[in-house]
């Protein structure tokens, strides 16, 4: 064979043959196309009419801070940005020393960083959190660009994150001392309770999920009864029990003296609710792994633990992450339902604010904003996991 | 050991602490020892809680005066039936919402499915930005925005948007006809079964017996006559099957005919469009991971349009449909608990009232949680009692 095979010739296609084809290609394809284009052009100048004429953004941008931060005390705020700085920090020198799917990720970083920053130019917040949140999406950049010309080694960087989980606890929540003094958690509220429950939720559930998944697969059949009852007990019973669970019944289970807040109650019903969803994606990588593989761990000697933790976790970790992309999303969108046993995330935020008297029938200002800040976070996420799959021809191999 | 082959008898013994058999056992123990001992703690202190707080665990209170109205039920229920009676109505409006959605959401979730796959670009789009709007957003958000601003600002009774004279939608909700059982209702459907299994019986026959009129669409000429028998038994019958209660406006509301509650339209709606949203990327993936020699072969062999997506694609995409969306059924089912955003009496807010009244959270929850779970395991049963219908058997 040579390799210097051309491609077919292809002749640049006119925009009508395009439309010829794509759009007219038959009399009920015609018809469809004009019916839904007159409904989107309605509907279009319908959205533009009201949100450029009627709607009442102010009750948005006025209550701006709310949003992000709850009742976040304002002298303390500093605490925030610093873990947004490291955080973007971090995704930017990710993205380059991990590329592809990372880049995607951090991109949408920044870009969502662009999107607050327009909104708080919007808002009475002042310029100088807006230049602040600005900086922030140029660090991005900035962080990718000294990566790619430093070559940071990978090692490092999976440090730093595993670093990070705890410095941003301790800036978030505070340890009581002079520079961090302890904020309540009854103060966080909004976009920060809704990321604190998400990722705590999935840092935490995932070795809970790893051991539930490889117990529901162990030959000792007391584990795998007691793994394999705990996955379908709370995959058959919906999150908001779990959270009245967590929130209403929990005091009851503990003793007396042991009073844990609200917020921890939560986390703790979200971590243990996504476990078992974390672990039945994890069993379908374990069982993806061809039984050679374990049969050559053994033949060279290795240990059960040994085969586990350096042949088949390994390999079966990689194939599931996109899985458990998708999992953080739709853990993300869950965290919501806090709101129903009255914690102010940042769908709670928004209720609370349609109860203030001049707020009143805003509904629809305040769901567009809350959505868009969902959409743009789990679309960006959705994208990053697609292209993630596809970089690993996950169901190919 | 005795039994070993003379070999290896000159082994030197496997100490205990190596000795897999003996690891094996005691690992279990330990696990078991320490669920148990986790379960007990928890048990003691919930024990010690409600003797301190003068409750005792039981569900006596099933039998007492429930004491609260429920805004809909199907079966009838007053605030002086029991709680357990109570409960019950929650089960069945949890299962009333659920059924319908998931019928209404699959019908929806195939057409914007094979709408995404339209050679029309527009309307492939279209279908696309749908699905990841949905699926990007939470639920909740979506059934608020149904709630606060669609339905909540609908007109007054008064000026109720009407479709002909039997259906009106305003802020109490949507009121349909409702139908009536008559007198010969009970002998009209004996015939309707009747037929339905008889055009079902000729048709099995039909397939084995090779006989060259199985090729007809049996199927489609089975339902029409059927469907015939149905209209000349309702036309024969000296009273009509059904008769239809008409909703009439009155002064402040409609009565008579079949009212669906706002908060019912809310969550159904809510439920529909969410879930409708996820089944058709599983549609959409079916259809897609048919290969496409498939379809070809299909054409070669003179097949028409129809039946080569009757017999070729379709088989084949159920196969791979049916397990995702068996879990998108669990998930409407699961979902329908948010009910309660929107006021609609369902299990879990049925339960969450019982629950605030009786002073006793936990065999309540208990209650909701594990009949979550049974609906959630029957749904599952079910829906691998088809797969397995629809999966090849493998050679």
């Amino acid at each position: 064979m040579t390799s210097n095979v051309l491609a077919p010739p292809t002749t640049p296609e006119s925009p009508i043959g395009w439309m010829r084809r794509n759009l007219f290609s038959s009399v009920v394809s015609s018809l469809v196309t004009l019916l839904l284009g007159a409904l989107l052009v309605w509907l279009s100048m319908n959205v533009a009419q009201w949100a450029l004429t009627e709607a009442r953004w102010e009750v948005v941008t006025r209550n701006l801070r709310l949003f992000l931060m709850g009742q976040y005390p304002g002298d303390q705020a500093w605490r925030l940005w610093t873990s947004l700085l490291v955080l973007s920090l971090l995704a930017g020198v990710s993205a380059a020393v991990f590329g592809h799917t990372t880049r995607v990720l951090a991109v949408s970083v920044s870009a969502f960083q662009v999107l607050l920053a327009a909104i708080m130019a919007a808002s009475p917040v002042g310029p100088l959190i807006t230049i602040g949140m600005l900086a922030n999406a140029v660090l991005v950049w900035a962080a990718m660009i000294v990566g790619l010309r430093l070559g940071v080694p990978r090692r490092a960087l999976m440090v730093a994150w595993l670093l990070s989980i705890p410095a941003t606890w301790v800036l978030v929540a505070g340890v009581g001392l002079a520079p961090f003094p302890s904020v309540s958690s009854n103060l966080w509220g909004g976009l920060l309770l809704t990321m604190l429950l998400a990722l705590v939720g999935i840092v935490l559930s995932f070795p809970i999920g790893v051991l539930l998944a490889l117990g529901r697969r162990s030959a000792l059949p007391a584990i795998r009864v007691v793994s394999t009852a705990y996955i379908e007990l709370v995959r058959g019973v919906p999150l908001v029990t779990i959270l009245f669970m967590a929130d209403v019944m929990l005091p009851f289970f503990l003793p007396g003296e042991v009073r844990i807040d609200r917020v921890a109650r939560a986390m703790g019903g979200i971590t243990l609710f996504s476990a078992a969803y974390v672990a039945e994606n994890v069993r379908g990588g374990l069982q993806a792994i061809p039984s050679g593989q374990v049969e050559a761990a053994q033949a060279l000697g290795l240990r059960g633990w040994q085969t586990n933790l350096f042949i088949v976790l390994p390999q079966a970790l990689r194939s599931v992450i996109p899985a458990n992309v998708g999992l953080f999303i739709s853990l993300l969108k869950d965290t919501t339902l806090v709101a129903i046993i009255g914690l102010a995330e940042l769908l709670g935020i928004g209720q609370a604010v349609l109860a203030q008297p001049d707020s009143l029938g805003a509904h629809l200002e305040v769901f567009a904003f809350v959505g868009l800040v969902f959409f743009v976070l789990c679309y960006a996420m959705s994208q990053a996991s697609y292209r993630l799959e596809a970089a690993m021809g996950v169901g190919k191999r | 050991m005795t039994d070993r082959p003379a070999g290896q008898r000159h082994q030197a013994r496997v100490p205990p602490w190596r000795d897999i058999r003996v690891l094996r056992v005691v690992v279990q123990v330990v696990a078991l020892l320490a669920v148990g001992l986790g379960v007990g703690f928890l048990a003691t202190n919930l024990a010690s809680n409600m003797s301190e707080r003068g409750l005792s665990f039981g569900y006596g209170f099933l039998d007492q005066r429930a004491g609260f109205e429920i805004g809909e039920s199907p079966v009838s229920y007053s605030a002086n039936d029991s709680y357990g009676q109570a409960f019950t109505v929650g089960i069945l409006n949890t299962l009333f919402v659920s059924i319908v959605g998931i019928a209404l959401a699959t019908m929806l979730g195939i057409v914007v499915g094979v709408a995404r796959l339209s050679p029309n670009w527009l309307l492939a789009r279209i279908a696309a930005g749908y699905v990841e709007v949905i699926r990007n957003t939470p639920l909740l958000l979506q059934l608020f925005v149904i709630y606060f601003v669609v339905l909540v600002q609908l007109p007054p009774v008064r000026e109720s948007i009407a479709l002909g004279d039997s259906v009106f939608l305003n802020q109490r909700g949507l009121f349909v006809p409702a139908p009536l059982r008559s007198p010969t209702f009970m002998t009209w459907l004996g015939i309707v079964i009747g037929a339905i299994v008889l055009v079902m019986v000729i048709r099995a026959l039909a397939r084995r017996s090779g006989a060259t009129w199985r090729d007809l669409p049996l199927g489609l000429i089975g339902l029409l006559l059927a469907a015939a028998v149905a209209v000349v038994a309702w036309i024969a019958l000296p009273e009509a099957p059904l008769q239809f209660d008409l909703p009439v406006a009155g002064r402040f509301n409609f009565t008579g005919g079949l009212a669906l509650s706002t908060a019912f339209t809310a969550i159904l709606l809510g439920l529909v469009l969410y879930t409708a949203g996820f089944i058709a990327e599983v549609v959409r993936g079916g259809i897609q991971a048919v290969r496409r020699g498939q379809v070809e072969a299909a054409r070669a062999l003179g097949l028409s349009e129809r039946d080569t997506l009757r017999l070729v694609i379709f088989p084949q995409a159920m196969r791979i449909i049916v397990p995702p969306l068996t879990s998108q059924y669990l998930n409407l089912t699961k979902n329908s608990s948010l009910a309660i955003a929107v006021g609609y009496p369902d299990l879990f807010k049925v339960g969450t009232t019982m629950a605030n009244q009786t002073g006793q959270p936990v065999p309540v929850i208990a209650m909701v949680m594990g009949t979550y779970l049974v609906i959630s395991l029957a749904t599952s049963l079910l829906m691998n009692l088809y797969n397995r219908r629809v999966q090849v058997e493998e050679r």
